[in-house]
């Protein structure tokens, strides 16, 4: 049957799952941007946003358990730090399903611009 | 020319399709309406589809095979939820056994199709939904396999032709 058909476990289906349940609020996309150079902390973050530092730690611990930021302690903070390897992974996949479209749809216009050329005017 | 746009919705585990098409819709339709039709587009050139039965009307079922450059046949079905020609089309779409029959455990996508009229031509947008995330990682996992394999082919005629 369909070839190259390789097994999924289940770890990667939670994997999957938490990344895009993680990625699918705007105020963690939001931190996700302002985290990239690691510079900030949780505290630091918070005052961008009109909610509660504890609400944010709770969006930081949601990006955190799907991996797609690294906590690092310094003194009394913890500075917040995106990966960019994970955030990259979650892009691709839905990139190849924008591939197979965008080859779909271009033969689906060949298709047309033939039979619209082939009518009788 | 058509112009066509993409939106990814990781959240909603959507796609979104937007096509610009210069042709009214009812030719547009015909595209889906004719299985012949259906046939050229819908299979990449290496995994040309056929379709054996296809029943456009609501509760319609349609099933397809594709045959690869090996012989290999991957089966699929379609079931048709609401129909309004030459408007929308909701559909079911999944992945079968070699006798046609639906395979328990596979992606089943629903997708639907609107044309819209505009000067010169209608607009085709296309929503395909995934059930989970899991299921988006299989259908790309075998459409990759069949993407690959016809640029492998294109190659090789390409370097035959020399």
């Amino acid at each position: 049957m369909v070839v190259g058909f390789s097994d999924r476990t289940d770890i990667d289906e939670a994997w999957a799952d938490l990344v895009f349940g993680a990625l699918a609020d705007r105020t963690r996309r939001d931190i996700l941007r302002r985290s990239m150079d690691g510079a900030l902390s949780v505290s630091a973050l918070a005052r961008n946003y009109e909610m509660s530092v504890t609400a944010v730690q709770k969006h930081v611990a949601v990006l955190d358990r799907a991996g797609l930021v690294a906590k690092r302690r310094r003194g009394r903070e913890q500075l917040v730090r995106t990966d960019v390897d994970a955030i990259h992974a979650a892009q691709q996949l839905l990139d190849r399903i924008e591939v197979l479209w965008r080859d779909r749809i271009d033969r689906f216009t060949d298709v047309l611009d033939e039979t619209t050329e082939g009518a009788a005017p | 020319m058509s112009v066509t746009d993409i939106h990814k919705d990781p959240g909603q585990l959507t796609m979104t399709v937007v096509t610009e098409l210069d042709a009214p819709p009812d030719r547009a339709w015909q595209l889906w309406a004719d299985p012949r039709k259906l046939e050229r587009w819908w299979g990449p050139p290496t995994y040309p589809a056929t379709f054996v039965d296809h029943d456009l009307t609501p509760g319609g079922r349609c099933s397809y095979y594709m045959t690869g450059p090996g012989g290999d046949r991957p089966h699929g079905w379609w079931r048709i939820v609401a129909v309004d020609a030459p408007h929308s089309l909701e559909l079911e779409d999944g992945f079968a056994d070699e006798h046609g029959a639906p395979s328990d455990g596979m992606p089943v996508m629903v997708m639907r199709v609107e044309f819209t009229d505009r000067p010169g031509g209608c607009t085709m947008t296309l929503v395909t939904r995934y059930a989970s995330l899991a299921d988006m990682e299989r259908v790309i996992e075998m459409g990759m396999e069949e993407g690959i394999r016809s640029a492998v082919d294109q190659i090789d005629g390409i370097l035959a032709g020399d």
